[in-house]
């Protein structure tokens, strides 16, 4: 293959991968957030204590974790084209990526809430805090750099994820490793897409610890 | 200002298990304008004490009352209306690490609603006046513990509350940085006449701000009073347990080790003389030892200060001779001096 189509054809998987990454984690997230918070505040005795939704919710958390992203994609297809009116192609494998996004980044939040000190929270009761400005003024913030790193690990696993989504002919680089690199037995097509794709999960990771170190307030020195 | 009255507190305990009691049958009141404490060791209840009284706990029976209000009577709304008139601070600070110190303190102010510029008037002065106006723009974790205190106190004086609530404010923090948030603490309490209700586990604390004094212990209040009286009287042992550890009346081991409840056939008595208003003026120990005879012996002695008065210990011992105990009584008499007979020694 010339360097001239290899690089068109990587060009239009990345620009895929990009795009399918990029809405599936923005949806995802900000689905998952409000989930994750949920989970974090709703035991017995906490800020919204709903135990029984606690629990419900938790356990579709659950099964939708475990259940494997490959089997999703294919078992979701009604729910896709309910959705997107087809159940093939880029924006059609948004869909289950987003799925599988919500519930991965709900419990980050919610690990991330829990780290927090119960202490805050005790003290922003004593001053008169609703519920709600707990969660938006003291939980948040405090919990800032976990949620970015959060937010990091879930990207790195979307693109990871991405690559399987080939099977709906969602595109993207790992398709093209796929089909290229393995069903047409063209090595330097293999190659380049793993090392394209190394190059993406660490600039991605590398922007995520600067971003969270800069929220982060525990430990500076004067 | 706050009144505990038959207060009951259980944890836990669900079908027909009674679950873990708290404190029982708590009575007791807060004077207004006034420094109090309640100590009492680890588990004793007072942490449960002082949560009821802005509604982080429940009572389980009984009433507290702030300022004549009913706090277990209170909707949601209303009892968020009262913590943001009562202040609180705290053993670990609990301030927010990505909040500098003036966002600390502005916290409370933007939890009632205060637009921004109310709330640039409102936290500069509070930050001067805990003495950290250089330190707006540094975050918790470049102060120091004793720095993180002042923000705490700073933040709990937002609202501008007419009482403050310590839980273990200094618990965290080493005798010297102790001594100086404790003198803030009594600065805050003269200049803004503000009711301030702490909890403590230490004698020092109380003895060195606390005007009145609860004594709790296995959620009940066994002693309770002037600090002054409480201290230099203590009736109950626990209280005297909690002494021991603070004010200079400690034997020396070789001393206490040697000690028998009965007279000794030629021995001596071991004898506590305790100085206090009028006699801590006096010149007595000289007086002492020409009245009694030259054979006094002095074991150990302090003078100090509760509450702001002086009061001061001695323990000497003498021969346990009918000649001499007689001398030492009527001297005793005469001058109104406290003693207690701590026991016999050959």
């Amino acid at each position: 293959m010339s360097p001239d189509m290899l690089f068109n054809l990587l060009w239009k998987a990345m620009g895929q991968t990009l795009q399918m990454v990029g809405i599936a984690g923005i949806l995802g997230s900000l689905i998952g957030l409000p989930i994750g918070v949920f989970l974090a505040t709703s035991g017995r005795g906490e800020l919204f204590p709903a135990p029984m939704a606690n629990r419900i919710i938790g356990l579709v958390v659950n099964a939708a974790r475990s259940t494997p992203f490959i089997i999703l994609v294919v078992a979701i297809i009604p729910f896709t084209r309910f959705v997107t009116g087809t159940s093939i192609g880029t924006y059609a494998a948004i869909v289950p990526l987003t799925i599988a996004t919500i519930p991965f980044f709900a419990r980050l939040v919610e690990s991330a809430i829990r780290e927090i000190d119960k202490g805050l929270i005790e003290a922003a009761r004593a001053m008169g805090a609703t519920p709600f400005q707990i969660v938006w003024k003291v939980l948040l913030p405090e919990a800032r750099p976990s949620l970015v790193l959060g937010l990091t690990m879930t990207l790195v696993s979307l693109i990871g994820f991405s690559a399987m989504v080939g099977a709906v002919g969602g595109g993207g680089l790992g398709d093209l490793g796929i089909r290229y690199g393995y069903q047409r037995f063209m090595p330097d097509v293999m190659l380049t897409v793993v090392v394209v794709l190394i190059v993406l999960v660490q600039a991605v990771q590398s922007a995520g610890d600067v971003l969270a170190r800069r929220f982060d307030k525990r430990n500076r020195k004067t | 200002m706050v009144a505990f009255e038959a207060v009951t507190k259980r944890f836990g305990g669900s079908g027909g298990q009674p679950g873990f009691t708290a404190l029982d049958g708590i009575d007791f009141s807060v004077p207004r304008g006034a420094i109090t404490g309640i100590i009492g060791r680890s588990g004793a209840g007072k942490s449960t004490l002082i949560r009821l009284v802005n509604g982080l706990e429940r009572v389980s029976s009984g009433r507290v009352l702030v300022d004549g209000v009913e706090v277990g009577g209170l909707s949601e709304t209303a009892l968020r209306d009262l913590r943001r008139r009562v202040g609180m601070i705290f053993q670990h600070f609990n301030l927010l690490s990505s909040r500098t110190a003036f966002d600390n303190v502005a916290l409370p102010l933007e939890i009632a609603g205060l637009d921004a510029r109310a709330i640039r008037e409102k936290v500069a002065p509070l930050l001067d006046l805990v003495g950290l106006g250089d330190k707006a723009n540094s975050y918790p974790s470049e102060l120091s513990g004793g720095q993180k205190q002042r923000v705490g106190i700073a933040r709990a004086l937002a609202t501008s509350p007419k009482l403050l609530l310590s839980d273990e404010a200094t618990s965290a923090l080493d005798p010297e940085t102790t001594h100086s948030i404790l003198e803030l603490l009594k600065r805050i309490n003269a200049e803004l006449g503000l009711t301030v209700l702490l909890i403590t586990h230490e004698m020092e604390v109380v003895k060195t701000i606390a005007t009145d004094v609860a004594v709790i212990d296995r959620g009940r209040i066994v002693e309770a009073g002037r600090t002054f009286d409480i201290f230099t009287m203590p009736r109950h042992e626990t209280t005297r347990a909690l002494l021991s550890s603070s004010l200079g009346v400690k034997l020396p081991e070789w001393v206490r080790s040697g000690l028998q409840p009965q007279p000794l056939a030629g021995g001596r008595v071991m004898v506590r003389l305790i100085f206090f208003g009028e006699t801590a003026f006096q010149p007595l120990t000289a007086r002492l030892v020409s009245e009694i005879g030259p054979g006094v012996n002095i074991m150990a002695g302090t003078i100090d200060e509760i509450a702001g008065e002086p009061f001061g210990s001695l323990v000497v011992s003498y021969a346990s001779d009918p000649a001499v105990l007689e001398r030492a009584a009527r001297f005793y008499a005469e001058t109104g001096l406290t003693t207690e007979v701590l026991g016999y020694v050959a």
